[in-house]
């Protein structure tokens, strides 16, 4: 242990601290722009200067950097401190006068304006290396350095150009302490759709806020370790030691009673009608994206915004983007019309904007939903009944410059319209989930017409399917909305119950028998059997029929060349009788 | 009689899960087709016998029709491949009976296609009523 003297307070601390951490473990501020605790230092800011006195020397010495000796004598704001450190930051000040950090120190130190030449106002660098030395370091790509010497020393990729070694990781950004590093050149997306998008997230992060676990993971994608090796920058900073880069996926294999599929739906892809300029203009937004914009903890933290950072003065909202039509989805997706009208409310309560919402027909099914809409009606929300034909931005009158021009029927007048709105809202349809088919062949289910999965029958059954033990839940049957999916899982989830309390099944007492005396133990039904439910007796030789395996099929019974095999309600004689029944006139 | 006033006699076997559903959503649909398909019900296309078929034609069908899930749809996994099967064997078999081929169809009619089953009806009662009625003895001699 070494004791040493900052500020007047005697400390102890561990050998091979720096003066810098000793001083933070004391509670005493030191200011500093080119430390990070987690890079190695590089004392190229002289900021954090402090005046040392060891073995009756005194002299000014860097904090980050100099390690504690035995007795030393710290002064961190001695008055030969303040004024090497005011100098330091006025030097600083000059050269990178927009850097923030900067100016704050600047203020703290009383300097209001350097007494050097600016070079550039706008310079935001200030050289202190954290870049290159996160980009060494941390990545281990090593694509940028500092380049030239003297004034014109600045950080750069070799030859100024883009460097291959760069993986594009953003983590020199991400330590740069002025924001002289950006990268939304790089993704050059709109600010609103940039979260939606998935565009710039951390490569360690919660997958939605409402995950459940609500526990973060690793993308292995976007994770520097897995490109370069290196940073692990988390493992450092986690004090519970609960990242492991070393974790592979696993497949568990659990055996279960029945099962519940509840595979969900997928927004309906607004490109594929391209009349709507989705994806071309930026003001065009589906539902879900909306939604996202105007959560208050999305990325404008609830406020309505155009992709400009403006408020719009008027909002169009689209009914049945894909649905109802016949060139994409016949049916109706149900949940549309309400979200549309919850839309609207909200725009009315957060902006000033005039809001038009286009439908074809009002589907406001539910309890308390057509007391909603009439709310809308009362609340100005203008309802153009029509399907809209088209979005465009080219102006033919002068109100619609830089407006987008919402074409449109307006079928309770009788006339086309055109109406120039900022923003609008494609009220997207719901589709089956991407694996969808997949998951239908595995379970073995049929889907409908609409290619949602099909229920056993429509009132009757409706959470269960042809196969048993399988029951569906929510939109992966159809399009519903959140009350209807509860109670339909509900359902699933106490019919799945009432099997396992149970503990026993009832069978179909259609399965297959073998007459011991006709059959010949010939074997053809053993090799067709899908279920393996007919074995050979070799003592017998004949062959018998596993009641609980039998799923009563009848494959066996056409085959049998003796008439041995028969199925129970389902016999030759039975089926003959009833083809005989078939012509008696 | 006369052509005009011939009504087919048809004969369906319909597997349950698919084409029996199927059919039966043609009817709560309300879809109007051809009556001339008397359906008899099987759990899967691989249980039609074709002594089943042999005896329709015995007992007057002029044309019979097997329908099962798609392939791959199988409700008992391969019940409709055995079914195609033995409708590719006996269909030659009826040839040399002297039993036009085109009186046995097979259809895969899907529990969600009510307007196929509408559709396979109408054309297969059609097609029968062109080819005209069947005089088939069943093999037995003529007295």
């Amino acid at each position: 242990m070494i004791h040493l003297t900052i500020d007047g307070k005697k400390l102890e601390v561990e050998e091979g601290t720096t003066i810098l951490q000793a001083a933070e473990k004391a509670d005493i501020h030191i200011p500093t722009l080119c430390f990070h605790p987690l890079l190695e230092p590089y004392a190229s800011c002289r900021v954090c200067i402090v005046e040392v006195e060891h073995q009756g020397k005194k002299e000014l010495l860097t904090s980050c950097n100099t390690l504690v000796r035995e007795g030393m004598v710290v002064e961190t704001a001695s008055e030969r401190v303040l004024r090497a450190r005011k100098l330091n930051v006025e030097m600083l000040l000059a050269r990178a006068p927009a850097a923030e950090p900067v100016k704050k120190i600047a203020q703290e130190l009383g300097i209001e304006k350097p007494r050097f030449e600016i070079k550039d106002p706008q310079e935001k660098c200030i050289l202190c290396g954290l870049c290159v030395r996160a980009c060494e370091e941390v990545v281990g790509a090593n694509a940028i350095s500092f380049i030239n010497r003297g004034q014109e020393r600045e950080v750069a990729p070799p030859f100024g150009e883009p460097s291959e070694a760069c993986i594009g990781c953003t983590a020199c950004a991400f330590f740069c302490p002025t924001g002289a590093i950006t990268y939304e050149d790089l993704y050059g997306r709109q600010v609103i759709h940039e979260e939606l998008n998935l565009g710039p997230a951390t490569a360690i992060r919660v997958p939605i806020r409402q995950a459940v676990p609500m526990v973060p993971f690793i993308d292995e994608d976007a994770c520097i370790h897995f490109k370069t090796g290196n940073c692990q920058l988390c493992v450092k900073v986690c004090e519970k030691e609960a990242i492991n880069h070393d974790m592979k996926e696993e497949e568990i294999e659990i055996e279960v009673g029945s099962i519940i599929l509840a595979s969900g739906f997928k927004p309906f892809d607004a490109r594929r009608i391209p009349a709507y300029g989705y994806g071309r203009f930026p003001n065009v937004i589906t539902a879900l994206e909306f939604e996202r914009l105007v959560n208050a903890s999305g990325p404008t933290g609830g406020k309505i915004l155009l992709a400009n950072g403006q408020e719009p003065k008027a909002v169009g909202i689209i009914h049945c983007v894909g649905s109802r039509d016949e060139n994409y989805n016949e049916y109706c997706s149900r949940v549309c019309c309400m979200y549309s009208l919850k839309f609207a409310h909200l725009i009315r309560e957060k902006t000033e904007a005039d809001i038009y919402d286009f439908y074809i027909d009002m589907r406001c099914f539910g309890k308390g939903y057509e007391e909603f809409y009439h709310r809308l009606l009362h609340e100005g929300t203008k309802f153009i009944r029509g399907r809209v034909s088209e979005i465009t931005d080219i102006p033919l009158t002068p109100e619609e410059e830089g407006k987008l021009i919402i074409r449109v029927e307006d079928t309770l007048v009788g006339t086309v319209r055109r109406i120039p709105v900022d923003m609008v809202i494609l009220a997207t349809g719901l589709e089956p989930s991407l694996d969808h088919n997949e998951i239908a062949h595995i379970f073995n289910i049929s889907c409908s017409q609409d290619t949602f999965f099909l229920e056993r029958h429509p009132k009757l059954a409706p959470v269960s399917t042809f196969s048993d033990g399988i029951f569906l839940a929510g939109t992966c049957q159809s399009p519903k909305d959140i009350p209807d999916t509860v109670a339909q899982a509900g359902a699933a989830a106490s019919e799945a119950l009432a099997l396992a309390d149970k503990g026993t099944f009832e069978l179909e007492p259609i399965t297959a028998e073998i007459d011991e005396k006709l059959c010949a133990g010939c074997q053809i039904c053993v090799s067709l059997c899908p279920f393996n439910a007919i074995t050979y007796n070799k003592e017998k030789h004949i062959s018998e029929v596993n009641d609980a395996l039998c799923k009563g099929c009848g494959t066996c019974v056409s085959a049998c060349p003796s008439g041995a095999a028969q199925q129970k309600h389902f016999r030759d004689l039975q089926i003959m009788a009833e083809i005989e029944g078939l012509f008696i006139d | 009689m006369s052509q005009q006033a011939f009504e087919p006699k048809l004969v369906g076997f319909l597997c349950n899960w698919c084409s029996y559903t199927g059919a039966d959503l043609a009817g709560t649909a309300r879809m109007t087709y051809a009556p001339n398909l008397r359906i008899i019900r099987v759990m899967c296309s691989g249980r039609v016998d074709p002594q089943f078929v042999l005896k329709a034609f015995q007992e007057g069908a002029d044309g019979v029709l097997i329908s099962g899930c798609h392939p791959g749809d199988c409700h008992y996994q391969e019940g409709n491949y055995k079914a195609l099967r033995r409708h590719r064997l006996l269909s030659k078999m009826l040839e040399q009976f002297g039993i036009e081929k085109e009186r046995f169809r097979l259809e895969w009619v899907s529990a969600a296609e009510g307007a196929k089953f509408q559709k396979v009806c109408n054309e297969f009662t059609e097609q029968i009523r062109k080819l005209g009625p069947l005089s088939w003895n069943g093999g037995k001699k003529n007295e």
